[in-house]
């Protein structure tokens, strides 16, 4: 082995160890956490894992939390899609200045719309629903989406297109049939982005929702002020959070790097 | 500059090769004379990018040796080969400009400056590069970066082979032809060692003095163009090389003639045939005439081909091609043929009679 | 690839347009007209001008928040961008260990932004966490809840946890894509390690270092949650950054006029430096 591998190898133990530390916490007794510094759990417990699993104000956050990402993953790819196809094949009036203008809400600050956001999902009569937080999230997902789904349209030849309005294909059943299988990777890629935007962030989902649609990231937030008390159970319930992201991976595991690159390396 | 002789080479892919299939290179032996211009040619999978790599040293050999000037090189690096070699595609530094390209080389072995600017400004010149000197490289055509590729080879005095991988790939079809005889002046100018590995015979038998043809990782033959065409070693040269390719036909091999159908032909290597294994008898368009006292034959089909005719017709069920020069008569319906026996050759399962003795 | 000029396009951008429309226009009109406007509840509202800007660029708290997202987002481009290209380069590039090192290296970014805070939180504990109870033993003091150097080092670390992984997978991928013949002229050439790196590897990650720069700008500009949960921007306020500072004027004062004029100062020095940053590149490439 090269040296030079040492240096992704210390970067990963790097990574693991927080990880590790939550993992140790979660299998911890109370007992042990609050009695002082231990490596390992001494006494191994699933008990803070019973807990939540047993509670629906716990489990039914997680629940609450994948319908969200999950209709946010599908709105920002579903309209996303078509408008990446224009970006990619034609010049239009405003193309341009349409494009930078939605990629300049990738810089807004979630914190600049969590007042606005909410004064307007409650007048629409959309506060602490599912809804609110899936379309408050494609604010910064769908410019995302277009921009990854136009860099791997880009390098599809038009002559695909051509080729099957000569065979008489109309314009939907061509887009479906042929061009949305060529693609697939992007918008494996482009979801992939989406789910992770929307599955990591905290301050909208938390803020437009109360009881009704309320979220893991925010059931988390009453645990996290006691310290010591409760610390296992939030450690269990970070633990639980990483299952969705690792399964993710898992599946999209051979296009990352290529994924990364956007299309467009 | 050097002599390369290569010995017994073998290189496989995998990790653990068990039969012959296994080799991308199956045990080849070959010499290259010093200031010689060399063509490595087959179709695409022949190894011969193998080859290539093994001597460049970018792969190790898996068995054999490679040796400049009866130095065994196999396992040294690239940089202490001191080859130089351009690649299908024009790799080019894009930051830096076209005399900075040229000078890298240099400048990685730490070269003087002054000399570094009598060298480029020379290779510069030979290769018209001049008016771009301080021109970004990355702005250039295809044949352009080539020309670089291939000055930062020129540029080292001691290096002892330059090497092309299919360096035509990317360029513009008018503009190949002109770069191709800028290869050529330029061996003829520097007199270094040059390989040129191609697919295209054109470019291998206009290019070279000697030409090695391979197919399925070995050399089926190393000669110069006009014995490629006259003496093709192996059916495969005869097709492979010529255009049309070599007509070969079945044949029996009785007291050194060839027998075909019920005819009895004189050939080129009658002695050498032992008349084992699978007997045909190749002989190329060039070599085939209407004679009226020869072979009956139908004709099939007269296609165009410029300054000739190209004429097929069946002999006794077999497909023999042959060239008719404009202006010429165009046999029709039945004629009759005659094969040149000086060179019509015995090949016996594929090899031609004699060649391997 | 040569585009053409079919304004129907408009008909298949609409969905976005709207969606983003109804998402970004009508709260950043709201923001522009809290901005001018004072109000003493009732939804009674007066025009006050540019009071708002005049008082905001004056406040001392306003500028103390924006001095230290500044060093932070500095500090953390600084080291994640030299470090994640370094990882990058040092990865292997083929073979089984590929897939597993980017799985392991994206999980950071599917972890919840919270969850990361918790995370470190746990983890820096001075009693029971690792860093923490590590750092003390060493006999170095450390308490991210009473010293504020702790408690950046802490956040500094969380981050370099949370997003180095992005400017890795980011380098990577354009480390990948460079064709293998490069590195082969390179080796015929004689270049050494330096060499191939400055002028074979640099260049062509131009385009990806760029993005990976622009997006750790941008969020780093914007953190919030992993902080809020760790710190809660203290000790005091010596980690409270703009997001913090903002959403603590937004949601818990009523100040509604001097929350928008903050918000849309905050958005326009994030818009304004990534423009400039982005048109300096550009413009490099254009020479």
């Amino acid at each position: 082995m090269s040296k030079r591998y040492l240096v992704p190898l210390i970067y990963i133990i790097f990574l693991m160890l927080p990880i590790y530390w939550l993992l140790n916490m979660s299998f911890k007794t109370t007992n042990e956490i609050l009695g002082g510094f231990t490596l390992y759990p001494r006494e191994f417990t699933l008990a803070s894992y019973q807990t939540i699993l047993n509670d629906p104000t716990w489990y039914m956050a997680y629940v609450h939390s994948l319908v969200y990402v999950g209709l946010n993953t599908l709105f920002s790819v579903a309209v996303a899609l078509p408008a990446a196809y224009a970006f990619s094949r034609y010049h239009f009036l405003g193309d341009k200045h349409l494009f930078f203008w939605l990629l300049s809400n990738r810089m807004a600050p979630p914190a600049v719309f969590v007042l606005p956001f909410v004064q307007l999902y409650s007048s629409v009569g959309l506060f602490d629903t599912h809804i609110a937080v899936a379309l408050a999230h494609t604010l910064f997902n769908i410019p995302l989406a277009v921009w990854i789904l136009e860099g791997f349209m880009s390098g599809v030849p038009k002559e695909l297109d051509e080729t099957a309005y000569v065979d008489g294909y109309s314009f939907p059943s061509f887009f479906v049939r042929i061009f949305l299988p060529t693609i697939s990777a992007g918008i494996g890629v482009a979801a992939f982005f989406c789910f992770m935007f929307s599955w990591v962030e905290m301050l909208l989902a938390k803020n437009l929702t109360s009881v009704a649609a309320k979220p893991i990231v925010a059931a988390m937030t009453k645990t996290s002020s006691a310290s010591g008390y409760e610390l296992g159970l939030l450690a269990a319930a970070g633990v639980l959070t990483l299952i969705p992201g690792a399964i993710v991976i898992y599946f999209v595991r051979n296009y990352i790097a290529k994924g990364f690159a956007l299309g467009r390396v | 500059m050097a002599e390369i002789r290569i010995e017994k080479l073998r290189h496989s892919y995998m990790a653990n090769p068990q039969t012959d299939d296994d080799f991308a290179l199956k045990r080849l032996s070959l010499t290259w004379q010093d200031g010689g211009a060399y063509a490595l040619l087959g179709p695409s999978g022949c190894g011969k990018t193998t080859l290539l790599n093994l001597i460049s040293g970018l792969l190790v050999p898996t068995e054999g040796t490679i040796s400049f000037n009866g130095r065994d090189v196999s396992r040294a690096s690239p940089e202490e080969r001191n080859i130089a070699q351009v690649f299908q595609f024009p790799v080019i530094y894009d930051t830096m400009t076209v005399y900075d390209n040229l000078a890298f080389p240099l400048r990685n072995r730490g070269v003087a400056e002054a000399e570094i600017r009598t060298r480029v400004t020379e290779i510069a010149e030979m290769l018209e590069l001049t008016k771009t000197l301080n021109n970004r490289a990355s702005g250039l055509t295809a044949d352009g970066k080539q020309k670089i590729s291939l000055g930062r080879g020129l540029v080292r005095s001691d290096v002892n082979v330059i090497m092309f991988d299919e360096p035509l790939t990317v360029i513009d079809p008018h503009l190949k032809w002109q770069l191709r005889s800028k290869l050529k002046e330029l061996h003829l100018r520097t007199r270094r060692t040059m390989i040129y590995v191609t697919h295209d015979q054109t470019e291998a038998l206009t290019f070279a003095d000697q030409v090695v043809v391979m197919n399925l990782g070995e050399v089926v033959q190393a000669a110069t163009p006009v014995e490629l065409f006259e003496k093709p070693q192996h059916t495969f040269v005869g097709h492979f090389i010529g255009s049309p390719g070599m007509n070969v036909l079945p044949c029996e091999v009785r007291g050194g003639k060839a027998h075909f159908g019920g005819e009895v032909l004189s050939v080129g290597n009658g002695e050498a045939a032992t008349g084992k294994g699978r007997t045909e008898i190749g002989v190329r368009p060039e070599f085939v005439t209407i004679a009226g006292d020869g072979m009956e034959a139908d004709v099939v089909r007269v296609s165009d081909a410029g300054r000739f005719r190209i004429v097929e017709t069946k002999v006794k069920g077999h497909t023999v091609k042959l060239l008719v020069k404009e202006g010429d008569a165009v046999p029709e319906g039945r004629t009759r043929l005659a094969f040149d026996p000086s060179h019509t050759h015995i090949y016996e399962d594929g090899w031609m009679a004699g060649s391997r003795s | 690839m040569t585009k053409t000029q079919n304004n129907r396009a408009w008909w298949l951008v609409l969905p976005v347009f709207l969606m983003v429309a109804f998402n970004a226009l009508i709260p950043l009109m709201t923001v522009v007209n809290y901005s001018v406007q004072e109000t003493f509840g009732n939804n009674e509202f007066f025009w006050s001008g540019t009071t708002w800007f005049q008082q905001l660029l004056a406040d001392d708290q306003f500028l103390d928040s924006l001095r230290r997202q500044v060093i932070f987002t500095a500090t953390v481009l600084v080291i994640q961008i030299p470090l994640g290209l370094s990882i990058a380069l040092c990865m292997p590039r083929k073979g089984p260990w590929v897939s597993v090192c980017l799985v392991l290296m994206s999980l950071p970014l599917l972890v919840p932004w919270n969850v990361v805070g918790s995370m470190w939180n746990i983890m820096a504990l001075p009693d029971i966490g690792l860093l923490g109870k590590g750092l003390n033993a060493l006999g170095i003091p450390f308490n991210y809840t009473r010293q504020p150097i702790s408690a950046w080092f802490t956040v500094i670390l969380m981050d370099v946890w949370h997003w180095t992984s992005l400017v890795v997978l980011l380098c990577y991928a354009g480390i990948v894509s460079i064709p293998d013949a490069y590195y082969q002229a390179a080796k015929v050439d004689g270049a050494r390690p330096w060499a191939v790196f400055r002028h074979i590897q640099l260049p062509k990650l131009k385009h990806v270092l760029t993005i990976a720069i622009l997006l750790r700008f941008m969020d780093s500009f914007m953190i919030y949650t992993e902080v809020i949960v760790l710190t809660g921007g203290g000790p005091g306020s010596t980690t409270k950054f703009l997001s913090i500072d903002l959403v603590q004027k937004a949601l818990g004062g009523f100040d509604l006029g001097p929350a928008a004029a903050f918000s849309i100062v905050y958005f326009l020095i994030i818009l304004l430096l990534s423009w400039l940053f982005y048109t300096l590149m550009m413009r490099n490439e254009a020479k």
